[in-house]
């Protein structure tokens, strides 16, 4: 039987990116396909979230050839976090690896700046995570439906992009099971909308 | 006078880089905090942790964040504790004044103005962010937010200090408009004990007052009666 985590199965991420106070761009994708069914979001420095990912898709991809099978999603994170521990120093970025493998079925990691690794069943990222972290502790549960998580990954997206001035867009939502990879895109118009607006 | 004690704190700043002595020796007492008030149909339901902090040491873990400066006014306080303490006395003076002079109930943004006039007017020296809230004759339940530079504005909800930032997601989804009196205790508790799980500078106990036209509740949630959630 498939267990299903919110963030393993759906993860979320909002699309602003910006240099100071301009936002260059609405409508970037973080979240980065490292193998198959496994995938990164990525927050802070984006030049260094996409070198450290490039590099980890490589070591990944070579792991897996290797191995002759799918890479763990354990493996997968522990590459991301050698390389944000070895370069503590220069980088400034904070990853969520998650994804589906054979032997433990969906998983999330989080990587923090400094290089630690932590096993979750759920978690958040981002600037805009701070404003989140009250709902996110009341509303989860574990073992909730796809269809559930994909509500509460939705609604917890649109009340951080409400509040967030870095954050904003379009919300990207990536549905990972041992069948396959499901994108799921709601432009901003299109987010829940709660008392205030 | 404020000239001496910026440079009291200055000199203090240099000298605490040695990390032999604790951080508590030499930080300023600050109530780091969360506070929230909402208003309701016929008052406001106001609600504070209760931790004070120098450095990393709870200098206070039962401290009472909800200060009356009139019967049916109050304050949440939050930021440097001397600032608020003595920015508060100071409104408690002038409302004083005033209602007496007035011969009536003071309004509450009355009572809000006062602040807003001396965080505004001392904004470089100070470091407060306050919440008046309270009920009078004229307009009900008001909620009016001074944060840190002065600004005032009214909300029907406001939530403020250093564990604010991670209820806010929480506060957006779960205020509704035209609540109880019983859904709004049931709000302010539950997100702040959701904050005072997250943030290290709050915690202790919940301190909530219930105010209307008919008086001040007051009334206190221990440690282990907080209210729960799935992760904790």
């Amino acid at each position: 039987m498939e267990r299903h985590y919110m963030d393993s199965k759906i993860k979320g991420v909002s699309t602003g990116v910006s240099n100071v106070n301009y936002v260059c761009s609405k409508t970037i994708n973080k979240l980065i396909q490292v193998h198959d069914r496994i995938f990164c979001c990525i927050a802070g420095s984006l030049a260094d979230a996409q070198a450290v990912t490039k590099t980890a898709k490589f070591q990944i991809s070579l792991h897996s050839i290797q191995m002759e099978s799918p890479p763990l999603v354990k493996a997968a994170a522990s590459v991301m976090k050698e390389l944000c521990y070895n370069n503590k120093e220069e980088l400034q970025a904070g990853f969520i690896t998650a994804g589906w493998d054979k032997k433990k079925g969906p998983q999330v990691y989080t990587v923090a700046l400094g290089g630690m690794l932590l096993s979750l069943p759920f978690t958040i990222g981002g600037s805009g995570s701070t404003y989140i972290y009250g709902y996110t502790d009341a509303k989860y549960k574990p073992d909730m439906s796809r269809e559930e998580c994909l509500q509460f990954a939705t609604n917890a997206l649109a009340l951080a992009m409400g509040r967030d001035n870095v954050s904003g867009g379009v919300a990207h939502l990536v549905v990972i099971t041992e069948g396959g990879v499901e994108h799921v895109v709601i432009p901003g118009d299109k987010l829940p909308k709660f008392h205030d607006e | 006078k404020m000239a001496a004690a910026t440079a009291t704190r200055f000199c203090q700043q240099l000298s605490s880089v040695s990390d032999m002595s604790p951080d508590w020796t030499t930080k300023e007492v600050s109530t780091g905090t969360t506070i929230m008030a909402v208003e309701y149909e016929g008052g406001v339901v106001i609600g504070a942790d209760s931790r004070t902090t120098t450095g990393a040491y709870i200098a206070n873990r039962v401290t009472d964040k909800l200060t009356p400066i009139h019967d049916r006014i109050f304050c949440c306080r939050s930021g440097s504790a001397a600032d608020t303490q003595a920015i508060a006395d100071i409104v408690t003076y002038q409302l004083g004044f005033h209602s007496i002079e007035l011969d009536e109930a003071p309004l509450v943004q009355t009572a809000a103005n006062l602040f807003k006039a001396s965080c505004y007017r001392y904004r470089e020296e100070l470091m407060a962010g306050i919440i008046v809230a309270g009920w009078d004759k004229r307009r009900g339940g008001q909620v009016y937010t001074v944060p840190v530079g002065g600004m005032l504005v009214r909300q029907p909800v406001s939530v403020g200090g250093s564990g604010s930032t991670y209820i806010y997601g929480f506060m957006d989804s779960n205020y509704k408009p035209n609540m109880t009196k019983e859904q709004c205790l049931h709000l302010v508790s539950g997100a702040l004990s959701l904050a005072m799980e997250r943030d290290g500078s709050s915690g202790g106990v919940i301190r909530l007052a219930a105010i209307s036209e008919s008086g001040v509740e007051r009334q206190v949630i221990l440690g282990n009666q907080l209210p729960k959630w799935s992760t904790a």
